[in-house]
């Protein structure tokens, strides 16, 4: 078992550098989950540490070796991909044993091994499948099972559950979780999908245009995102910005609504306010016209504009709401749920 | 219940075939009629009389010890041709796969000598390898070998075997590469991580997965070398010497043209229509399923 360290890590295309100076200490047997938007690199990093793509600068650590120059096989790794990359022309069997072959370990091992490992994912009775014979949630379990019967050092998921329909990603999201902590493996996983993000890491590194926007817990993301971005991107629905003026311990929204603060601020601010912490409240300062109302059962979301702006903004109300469409309607927050980034950097005041 | 659908008759869709038809009909329906009759005839030496002889000729072939090594000669030279032109294409292909610079220079001045003609390709090693002015009898002397495929019939064979697998080079690069290129990267990067180099990859990963390829160019090298290599042949060794390079479609022209044995020739160009359709249809049979992994 190993941490993993990326010193300063740096990927350029020709002049173009796409990943910028990435640094992250991930503990042993911690389950870190990369997310971020489509090209913002979160691929491109995690096949740097797996060794398919080359370094421009920086180095990875896996343990406390060195790993820069050293080839994808002699990294103690194993790499779950998205579209799974199971040999085709292999029975399951096959495909789980293969790496185990290559490092020529005695047959009854690899037996023993492919076995236990099919048996941890319920995929014992497909063994001597074809995986075109195999429906996709059990293809995702056996690359899984390709994985953990090398028992390396490292787990590398490149965005394994996106081919999944929505309800087996729920379901093998839960077992990667499970089988992760059974093994206490050091694992990262990549993902645009931030309610997976969520529920997988025990860390998340938000990426965006190949910065790391914020590395911390999930809990701490979205109490405390770093960025504008982060803040926009941890939570469902989004949180809702406006532009503001913070004057001490308060902000005056576009419409001349005043929001008291926790925090302290002068001038030009973004103020966040996630939909979820926006209570009905009649003498609240926020006022909103609903234009359209979502009933998901257990919530229900209010789109429409800000009053006296044509600025869109949600609010999530608990349970199944008897607001109207047409309604005007009040909301207050405590000022410590009020989010204030600087407008110039958009990052985090306080 | 569906209704069918009736189109009102029209014309047009004949018209359309039509000119398909017509070039089916004159250069392969009409000349293969024509050899079946001939080859049912024998004609006297001097062309005045003609006597209708049913399998006289096909008796007289399969008995004929020229015609017999002549047939093991052309699976020899096909065997050959298909083996040294595919595993050459399969390694350049392998490689060609694996560039990134100047990938498509490489891969087009690797599909010219497709475009060359048969006869030109014969030409150019007629001259590489001729004896008396080549530039590879000249190298060979040099280490003590003595080359001239005038007189040495291995040697001839030798010559049009290069000849015509360097031809078909090309062709089975194409498609080799891509079928290479067609194989999902990750399952090779899957691969490298479980450990395996680039020649475990190769024999365990690739190769298997561009078997339908291989089949398919297996057949179609074997076609090639049957029967278009007439070329190449003719120009190189006219069959000779002794022989030792006819082929059996050198021997239809040989018997035919020269020896003016017009039954003879035509009997045997009926054998070699019936190869090609055993062929044909091995090639619909196996390639429509495709090699199944």
């Amino acid at each position: 078992m190993a941490g993993i360290t990326l010193d300063s890590l740096t990927k350029s295309y020709g002049p173009t550098e796409v990943l910028h100076h990435i640094g992250a200490d991930i503990e042993d047997g911690e389950f870190v989950v990369i997310v971020g938007p489509s090209g913002c690199g979160k691929s491109t990093l995690l096949r740097m540490i797996a060794g398919l793509e080359s370094i421009t600068s920086g180095e990875v650590f896996i343990g406390d070796k060195m790993v820069n120059g050293l080839e994808p096989a002699d990294r103690d790794i194993a790499m779950v991909f998205q579209n799974y990359a199971l040999y085709p022309h292999m029975t399951v069997r096959q495909n789980m044993a293969y790496g185990l072959k290559i490092r020529k370990m005695p047959k009854a091992e690899i037996d023993r091994r492919v076995q236990e490992a099919a048996e941890i994912l319920e995929i014992a009775q497909y063994l001597d499948r074809k995986p075109r014979q195999l429906s996709g949630g059990q293809r995702q379990r056996v690359a899984m099972g390709r994985a953990i019967v090398r028992d390396p050092q490292v787990f590398l998921f490149d965005e394994p559950l996106s081919n999944l329909d929505a309800k087996l990603r729920v379901q093998m999201r839960l077992e990667i979780r499970k089988l992760q902590k059974r093994l206490g493996v050091t694992s990262i996983f990549v993902t645009h999908d931030q309610v997976e993000a969520m529920t997988l890491g025990d860390r998340l590194m938000v990426l965006n245009g190949g910065y790391v926007e914020q590395f911390g817990t999930p809990i701490e993301l979205y109490e405390r995102p770093a960025s504008v971005f982060v803040a926009g991107f941890i939570g469902s629905p989004a949180m809702n910005f406006f532009r503001a003026t913070a004057d001490g311990l308060s902000v005056t929204l576009p419409n001349g609504a005043v929001v008291p603060t926790a925090q302290s601020a002068r001038g030009g601010v973004i103020c966040g306010l996630r939909p979820e912490h926006l209570v009905r409240d009649p003498s609240g300062p926020i006022e909103m016209e609903v234009e359209l109302l979502e009933h998901l059962g257990g919530v229900t979301l209010l789109h429409g504009p800000l009053q006296g702006t044509d600025q869109q903004m949600v609010i999530s109300l608990e349970g199944i709401s008897e607001v109207q469409i047409g309604d005007r309607l009040r909301f207050s927050l405590p000022p410590e749920l009020v989010h204030l980034f600087d407008a110039q950097t958009d990052r985090r005041i306080g | 219940m569906l209704k069918r659908v009736h189109f009102p008759a029209s014309l047009l869709p004949y018209l359309l075939v039509a000119p398909q038809v017509i070039i089916t009909l004159i250069f392969f329906i009409w000349p293969a009629s024509q050899a079946v009759y001939q080859s049912f005839l024998i004609e006297d030496a001097f062309g005045f009389s003609t006597e209708f002889v049913w399998f006289e000729n096909f008796e007289y072939l399969l008995q004929d010890d020229h015609y017999r090594d002549s047939f093991g000669r052309t699976i020899f030279f096909s065997a050959a041709v298909a083996f040294l032109s595919m595993s050459f294409a399969l390694i350049l292909a392998g490689f060609a796969d694996r560039v990134i610079r100047g990938s498509t220079t490489y891969r087009t001045l690797l599909i010219w000598p497709y475009a060359v003609a048969p006869v030109l390709a014969g030409a150019l090693f007629l001259f590489m390898f001729n004896p008396t002015i080549g530039i590879f009898p000249y190298l060979l002397e040099m280490v003590g070998y003595d080359w001239n495929h005038y007189l040495n019939g291995s040697q001839a064979m030798f010559l049009v075997i290069i000849a015509a697998a360097w031809k078909q080079v090309a062709y089975n690069f194409l498609f080799y590469l891509a079928a290479m290129q067609s194989i999902p990267r990750s399952i090779i990067e899957a691969a490298a991580i479980d450990g395996a180099g680039p020649i475990r990859r190769f024999a365990t990963i690739i190769f298997p997965l561009i078997s339908p390829t291989t089949f398919f160019l297996l057949v179609i090298n074997a076609v090639y070398a049957f029967f278009e290599t007439f070329g190449i042949i003719h120009a190189v060794t006219q069959g000779g010497p002794a022989n030792s390079t006819t082929t059996l479609v050198y021997k239809v022209y040989n018997d035919g043209f020269i020896g003016l044995d017009l039954g003879g020739s035509a009997a045997q160009s009926v054998i070699l229509m019936f190869l090609v359709i055993v062929m044909t249809v091995i090639q619909f049979r196996f390639i429509e399923k495709r090699v199944q992994y």
